[in-house]
């Protein structure tokens, strides 16, 4: 038996209820948004069931989304389930402000790394990580580089008019 | 006998502890510049640090700002072993969020693109074991064969390390007859180099008493890790994206998945060699199926996205007006969000997308497989000799470029 988006979709519904949301389905792979409470109950969950057996993370990062209010981080997770090849994406939206999410790290030692270079580059303070400290920036640094408000290149300067080639002006952030 | 026969050495003494190493961040044996700091106890270790970043250059946030094209030449420089892997994943993804269809000459021609690369690959890395171990011979010798794909590739692409190979839909140019001449001439010649560069190793006593045992790890450890590519398959589990999202039409090829059993050092090295010989197959059937494919099909129609010959936009409105608009970075790129792995010769590399229909992704994230195999390592050369930890890591295949994008 082959487990299909749907099945998913149903066994996570009936766990989880109405915490869940937003489901869609782009590309082939389901996607869903869970509170930052339940990140790790629904990964746990989907680890254990054995019609399920999602126990590779495929990957682990974060998105920034200045403009909404008080869900600004993203913390995105790619999970895979190796036996049916399944793959499925979930996000947790966290505040800027106060950017505590569970690690899954105790149940992924991949989760490690992956959770330091978040936190390196986004701020996500991952609650419970054994050694969360910089990964790739350099460890004086006071900021976190990826979030939209470092723009690589000054958007007010005035000695540069190319707007006739997209730039500047207002286009692009 | 009295009591006075043993000196009783005093607490916190020489006896009890340990050195401290540097294993890097310039050490030879590290290839690339990152740095182990190793807790040694005699020649055994106890614990290793390692610490990554050196040459961290922010890929990710420039990708932020640069239209589609321009990311190519930044997935060059991650793994730069093989660099055509990571080009072709690129477009990939990119066709994949347009919803692209290529013809299949371009998908075959891809493929003979990409096996080359992962053989180069796959090269460096086994020959640098036997560098570690001490046997430079095989390295040097082999080193002349993957020039001979380097010209491949300069023939098709015009550069050889960074190769910012093909383009969003297709390949920039199409193969020349030279370069189908060489592509031949590699697969008449190597067959009996790597036959010989086996017959240099994988029997030999010294070699596999140097490997084998070394840096084992698990199945189920190594997948809690997030091990991909070839240091998974030595542990035993058949994963190959390849095999398991077939993109470029990989479905269309025979082939096989080389596994081994322990996970440790001499299985990575013969898995790595196993699947040589399946990418020369590949590349065999590739070149086989192409024959009889039009000759001149070398990308899709995609006029938005693909840059139109240079003798249309001298001459034709419509050429000129694509031209302007994909130079400059102004086709916009449909909203959407995606995670498209492709088998990099590492591991999964998987490229996460999300577009808000502008000029540049909204966020692109790199899934680098040597960055989250690495954190492994501790625990793979714990209570080994400090000889085995640098075999051991040779073997894992790490790319400095790809560890910290």
């Amino acid at each position: 038996m082959s487990l299909t988006n749907e099945h998913i979709k149903n066994r996570l519904v009936e766990k989880f209820g109405e915490a869940l949301t937003n489901f869609e389905e782009s590309h082939g792979m389901l996607s869903f948004h869970a509170p930052k409470e339940l990140n790790l109950k629904v990964m746990q969950f989907l680890y254990d069931e054995e019609d399920l057996q999602f126990r590779f993370l495929s990957d682990l990062t974060a998105v920034h989304y200045p403009d909404q209010k008080g869900a600004e981080l993203a913390v995105v997770y790619h999970l895979h389930a190796f036996v049916p090849n399944v793959r499925l994406r979930f996000k947790v939206f966290t505040d800027i402000q106060a950017p505590q999410v569970f690690t899954a790290s105790q149940l992924f030692s991949t989760a490690n790394w992956m959770e330091r270079e978040t936190y390196d580059f986004f701020g996500v303070d991952f609650v419970g990580h054994p050694n969360l400290i910089r990964i790739l920036n350099v460890d004086e640094m006071d900021y976190f580089p990826m979030r939209k408000e470092f723009p690589l290149e000054d958007q007010s300067r005035v000695d540069k008019d190319d707007e006739m080639f997209g730039r500047g002006g207002s286009v692009g952030i | 006998m009295s009591e006075q026969q043993h000196i009783k050495l005093p607490e916190g003494s020489i006896e009890k502890q340990t050195s401290t190493l540097n294993l890097g961040p310039t050490h030879p044996a590290t290839h690339g510049v990152f740095q182990n700091i190793l807790e040694m106890d005699g020649e055994r270790i106890v614990s290793a640090t390692p610490t990554v970043g050196y040459i961290h250059r922010a890929f990710e946030k420039i990708a932020e700002r640069r239209p589609y094209y321009q990311i190519t030449p930044l997935t060059d420089r991650l793994n730069y072993c093989s660099a055509p892997i990571n080009n072709i994943g690129w477009h990939l993804t990119v066709e994949k969020l347009l919803g692209i269809q290529t013809p299949k000459r371009v998908d075959y021609l891809r493929v003979i693109i990409m096996e080359l690369a992962r053989i180069t690959d796959h090269l460096i890395c086994n020959s640098v074991i036997g560098v570690d171990s001490g046997a430079f011979t095989g390295f040097l010798y082999v080193m002349q064969y993957r020039e001979l794909v380097y010209e491949i590739y300069e023939e098709i692409c015009g550069s050889r390390l960074t190769t910012n190979i093909g383009r969003v839909g297709g390949f920039e140019r199409n193969f020349t007859p030279v370069a189908f001449q060489k592509i031949e001439k590699f697969l008449a010649e190597y067959p009996a180099v790597l036959k010989e560069f086996e017959n240099l190793f994988t029997r030999n006593r010294i070699f596999m008493e140097r490997t084998q045992g070394v840096g084992g790890i698990s199945a189920e450890r190594a997948m809690n890790y997030g091990f991909t590519g070839p240091n998974l398959r030595a542990t035993g589990v058949d994963y190959d994206v390849r095999v398991a999202n077939p993109y470029s039409s990989y479905q269309d090829f025979e082939f096989s998945i080389p596994v081994g059993s322990t996970g440790d050092t001499y299985d990575r090295f013969l898995v790595r060699n196993a699947e040589m010989w399946q990418s020369l197959g590949i590349i065999r059937q590739a070149m086989d199926k192409i024959k009889q494919l039009p000759e001149h099909e070398y990308h899709a129609d995609v006029p938005a996205y693909y840059l139109p010959d240079k003798d249309d936009v001298y001459t034709k409105m419509e050429a000129l007006i694509y031209h302007f608009k994909i130079v400059m970075g102004e086709t916009d790129i449909l909203p959407g969000e995606l995670y498209n792995p492709v088998e990099g010769a590492n591991g999964e590399l998987g490229f996460y997308l999300i577009s808000d229909g502008g000029r540049s992704p909204y966020r692109l994230h790199f899934r680098r497989p040597c960055f989250i195999y690495y954190q492994a390592y501790p625990e793979m050369v714990k209570g080994a000799m400090l000889s085995d930890a640098i075999i051991c890591m040779s073997s894992l295949n790490l790319i400095a470029g790809e560890l910290d994008a």
